[in-house]
């Protein structure tokens, strides 16, 4: 990564802190903490269970959130506050200026998501008193969670690049929707015939794919995740990420900031 | 600056008030009848749909209905049991959420098989219920253990022979099955067979309301074979004496019994005309058949608790 590309991401990152992002951790700690008290109280025999399960869910949403009405801000913001005109007068190119937007967003929410797994490691230690070499498989689901992240800050910063902050939470919420339902509609693609088929099987391939991202439910149990889903996920949400900056830095390139 | 206080000591106050107020008209609300109503509601009873909705998280949904499920069971076995009819759709809701949540499975079937007013006394259901964890389990052998319980309550000796060899049949599963699947095709509906499983349950559980039904339905053997050693005594004084004794104290001073005989709780049991030995506190032992009292009727709340 170049220096300019670094800085950015360094003062996208420091935003983020001083917007008081993190603040949300102290959200997740309370409900972490209510979930392990009370869950017990309430419920037979599912304490580890909601500890995961409420765990992950958190983090996945509570980190989507913040992708979205962050990365949506990202350019409008600093055209709004003509911050762009100043980056964009230094030898600053602007596929550069969304490269670092797009790490520093990401960043932010690594560690956010490294200090939620914590909380949830924390929660699992209190309800279960002991690790069991399954409860590793959390890590997997964190990885996953995170890989989820990179594709949403990378969606919300390309319908940034060229539409309103609402109408790219629009998008960017919507394309998280249907990603979840990817694989139905690869099911649907594969009853239709014809034209429609053909249209089906485009739109299932240029959704994102978060169901297959979403483990949740699997570690919880303590089942395996496998080696290769694990090196296929991550190859598929760099190739993904790639392709929408791309597009995201060919809008920009050639956006009229006058 | 004075008017700035003035309006912020208004506007906390009115804050308190209503806040306070809010609180007391929500109890209110929620001692009105038709909060019950609204209990037996189910706004969204498709799995399918849930499973949609849940954008992926369908663990956490799972969750959250099963903890509705206990929730709705135990609030309906408090107020005296009933219909429990939201309890079928909700366990079917939570096991076609998460398949592999397996105490919705054991404690189910349980909720379902109980007669009422301990339970929704739906057999069907709950073999349905089992059954459907056993397919989404398929190496889960505590579900088959659960499924042969089932079909033992009902007194199909057949199926819970065959449901324990299946499950006696999968890796790392317990010996016991084996035993039971053998000891239930051959002697299906005797005590000795029920003590068996019962004090098996009673030593392998973690869970303090099946090791109170476990041991709840021990005490009832105990009770069983008491009552029929007893009354095999009364029977043997009768026809030395040539009439039925009143209490136990006359047994006791003719010789046919050291003490007053106690059941598993340390009550005294007691005699009824003809010779018929009762317990003296049956709302202390649920499930008795054996040994209750002439005039005893059933009490319409539930009798089970942890604690007993």
């Amino acid at each position: 990564m170049n220096n300019r590309i670094l800085h950015i991401a360094t003062n996208t990152f420091r935003e983020a802190v001083r917007d008081r992002v993190l603040y949300n951790l102290i959200a997740f700690a309370l409900l972490m903490s209510a979930a392990a008290v009370l869950v017990g109280q309430i419920s037979i025999q599912i304490e580890k269970l909601v500890v995961i399960n409420l765990g992950l869910t958190a983090v996945s949403l509570f980190g989507i959130v913040i992708a979205i009405f962050i990365g949506i801000g990202l350019v409008s913001k600093e055209i709004d506050k003509r911050t762009l005109y100043t980056v964009l007068s230094r030898p600053v190119r602007r596929w550069e200026f969304i490269a670092g937007k797009f790490f520093g967003l990401a960043g932010t929410l690594v560690v956010n998501t490294i200090f939620m797994g914590i909380g949830v490691f924390a929660a699992l230690a209190y309800v279960s008193h002991h690790f069991e070499s399954s409860d590793f498989g959390i890590l997997v689901a964190l990885y996953f969670i995170i890989l989820q992240f990179v594709v949403i800050t990378a969606l919300a910063l390309l319908f940034s690049s060229f539409s309103t902050p609402i109408f790219a939470a629009i998008f960017a919420f919507w394309l998280f929707v249907i990603g979840n339902f990817a694989q139905d509609l690869r099911t649907f693609a594969a009853m239709a015939h014809g034209t429609t088929r053909v249209l089906a099987t485009a739109a299932a391939y240029l959704v994102p794919n978060f169901s297959a991202l979403n483990v949740i439910s699997q570690v919880a149990h303590g089942e395996p995740v496998p080696h290769r889903l694990i090196l296929l996920n991550t190859a598929y949400v760099l190739v993904y990420s790639a392709a929408v900056l791309s597009g995201a830095v060919m809008i920009f390139e050639r956006r009229n900031l006058k | 600056m004075i008017r700035s206080r003035k309006v912020t000591v208004v506007a906390s106050t009115v804050l308190v008030c209503s806040m306070v107020s809010a609180a007391l008209l929500l109890h209110k609300v929620d001692q009105e009848p038709p909060a019950a109503t609204l209990q037996q509601m189910l706004y969204i009873s498709s799995p399918k749909l849930l499973k949609r909705l849940s954008l992926g998280y369908e663990g956490l949904l799972a969750d959250i209905y099963w903890t509705r499920t206990v929730q709705y069971f135990g609030g309906t076995h408090r107020r005296g049991g009933g219909t429990y009819k939201l309890l079928w759709p909700l366990l079917n809701i939570t096991t076609q959420l998460d398949p592999h949540l397996i105490p919705a499975y054991e404690f189910g079937g349980t909720f379902l098989l109980a007669k009422p007013p301990e339970g929704a006394g739906d057999p069907a259901k709950a073999i349905e219920l089992v059954q459907y964890g056993t397919q989404m389990n398929p190496t889960d052998w505590h579900l088959f253990y659960d499924l042969a319980f089932i079909y033992y309550d009902l007194k199909d000796y057949r199926h819970a022979a065959q449901a324990f060899l299946r499950g006696s049949q999968l890796p790392h599963t317990h010996l016991f099955l084996k035993v039971m699947a053998a000891q239930m095709a051959q002697h299906g509906d005797d005590l000795e067979t029920a003590r068996m499983m019962w004090s098996e349950t009673y030593e392998t559980t973690h869970d303090k309301m099946i090791k109170a039904n476990a041991a709840a339905h021990l005490r009832v053997i105990q009770v069983d074979e008491d009552v029929s050693a007893l009354e095999k005594l009364v029977q043997t004084y009768r026809e030395r004496t040539g009439h039925f004794p009143k209490t136990f104290s006359e047994m006791v001073s003719s010789g046919f019994l050291r003490g007053i005989p106690l059941d598993p709780l340390r009550h005294p049991y007691r005699l009824e005309p003809g010779g018929k030995v009762v317990v003296t506190n049956p709302d202390a032992l649920p499930f008795l058949d054996k040994g209750l009292p002439s005039d005893y009727v059933p009490s319409p709340v539930p009798k089970l608790t942890p604690e007993n």
